[in-house]
């Protein structure tokens, strides 16, 4: 069923088939991008669930520790101790394009290049549980930072998937069997258009040999042989 | 050049700050939400944010999914693992692919 109006002309027609040309190319593409991003978030998405479980793993034990160091010192002592950090961590965020998505790269810097160096405090006042925790949230945090790389690549990679798939499942469902069939409706119409101007010449052409030989008249008086 | 930042309850974060991370305590959702917009504008990359304060600013945390920078990534509290975490993936896993294979096989 031809859903909208068409008009019927060989330029319509023209028009519609290059149209259709473009959007059988139009959907391989995005059906090849599609494929390939899923590919790629697959590999991605099972890499998050293991660095996150990872990073939840090492926070929690890392807490577990934090609360031993509280229990064994009193509060103000956690917070003088840890009130002006030693550590100093800046960014660098640079972009990576995967598919026409751009993901975040960070790479890291720490202001002292020793990764030991990260006590904010003497060790004669503060007890061993807080040095152990404190080891412990730094010893995770480059899985950590890698985990808001990943899971950040994750989240717009689903969003430019999920994107990517409509614009598939549009071309593929809606816009090409649209476009052929209004091609199929053209090519019909004018198919019928040029069998009734051909009848309608064959009808002109009887009326007007009829007008220049009398056929019938002969016909009517001829005898009739038996 | 940007910055890390630790968003939750003082609790649980507070052990950051010795990575030289910046760390800001937050009490109420109200003001989770306002922080969280104020450390977006001025120069973090990345926002860490404890689960039991992020299931309280989802919409807010939302406006900043289609964007490069920040990354608002949920890390387990103190007072334990809400699990928004790793449902998180689950949904990303859901929204490209239309069901969850990755996470199908364990029951939760």
């Amino acid at each position: 069923m031809a859903t909208t109006h068409v008009n019927p002309t060989r330029m319509e027609l023209t028009r519609l088939k290059k149209k259709l040309v473009l959007a059988l190319r139009g959907h391989k593409l995005l059906k090849d991008k599609r494929d390939e991003l899923m590919r790629q978030f697959l590999d991605l998405v099972r890499k998050n669930k293991a660095l996150r479980e990872k990073v939840e793993a090492g926070i929690r034990a890392a807490d577990k520790n934090f609360v031993l160091a509280r229990a064994s010192m009193p509060d103000e002592e956690v917070n003088v101790a840890l009130m002006a950090p030693k550590q100093e961590v800046s960014l660098e965020v640079g972009k990576r394009n995967v598919m026409s998505v751009e993901i975040p790269v960070f790479t890291y810097k720490t202001r002292t290049p020793d990764k030991n160096d990260i006590y904010s405090y003497g060790f004669a006042f503060t007890s061993g549980d807080l040095d152990d925790a404190v080891k412990s949230l730094s010893n995770i945090f480059p899985d950590m930072l890698k985990l808001a790389e990943v899971e950040k690549s994750c989240q717009l990679m689903a969003a430019e998937i999920e994107r990517t798939r409509r614009r598939v499942n549009a071309l593929e469902y809606i816009m090409i069997p649209n476009l052929m069939e209004n091609i199929r409706f053209i090519s019909m119409k004018l198919d019928e258009n040029e069998r009734s101007t051909q009848i309608r010449l064959m009808k002109a052409k009887d009326l007007m040999l009829e007008d220049a030989h009398h056929y019938k008249d002969k016909l009517k008086n001829a005898p009739i042989k038996t | 050049m940007y910055k890390i930042a630790v968003l939750g309850d003082r609790d649980s974060i507070y052990g950051f700050a010795a990575l030289g991370l910046d760390i800001c305590p937050v009490s109420n959702a109200d003001e989770a939400a306002k922080k969280l917009r104020h450390l977006a504008e001025s120069g973090y990359a990345v926002i860490y944010v404890t689960e039991a304060v992020a299931d309280e600013i989802v919409p807010e945390i939302a406006r900043y999914s289609e964007r490069l920078v920040p990354a608002i990534v949920p890390i387990p509290g103190a007072s334990g693992n809400t699990g928004s975490g790793i449902a998180n993936v689950k949904k990303f896993v859901e929204q490209a692919v239309g069901s969850d294979i990755i996470f199908s096989g364990e029951s939760k």
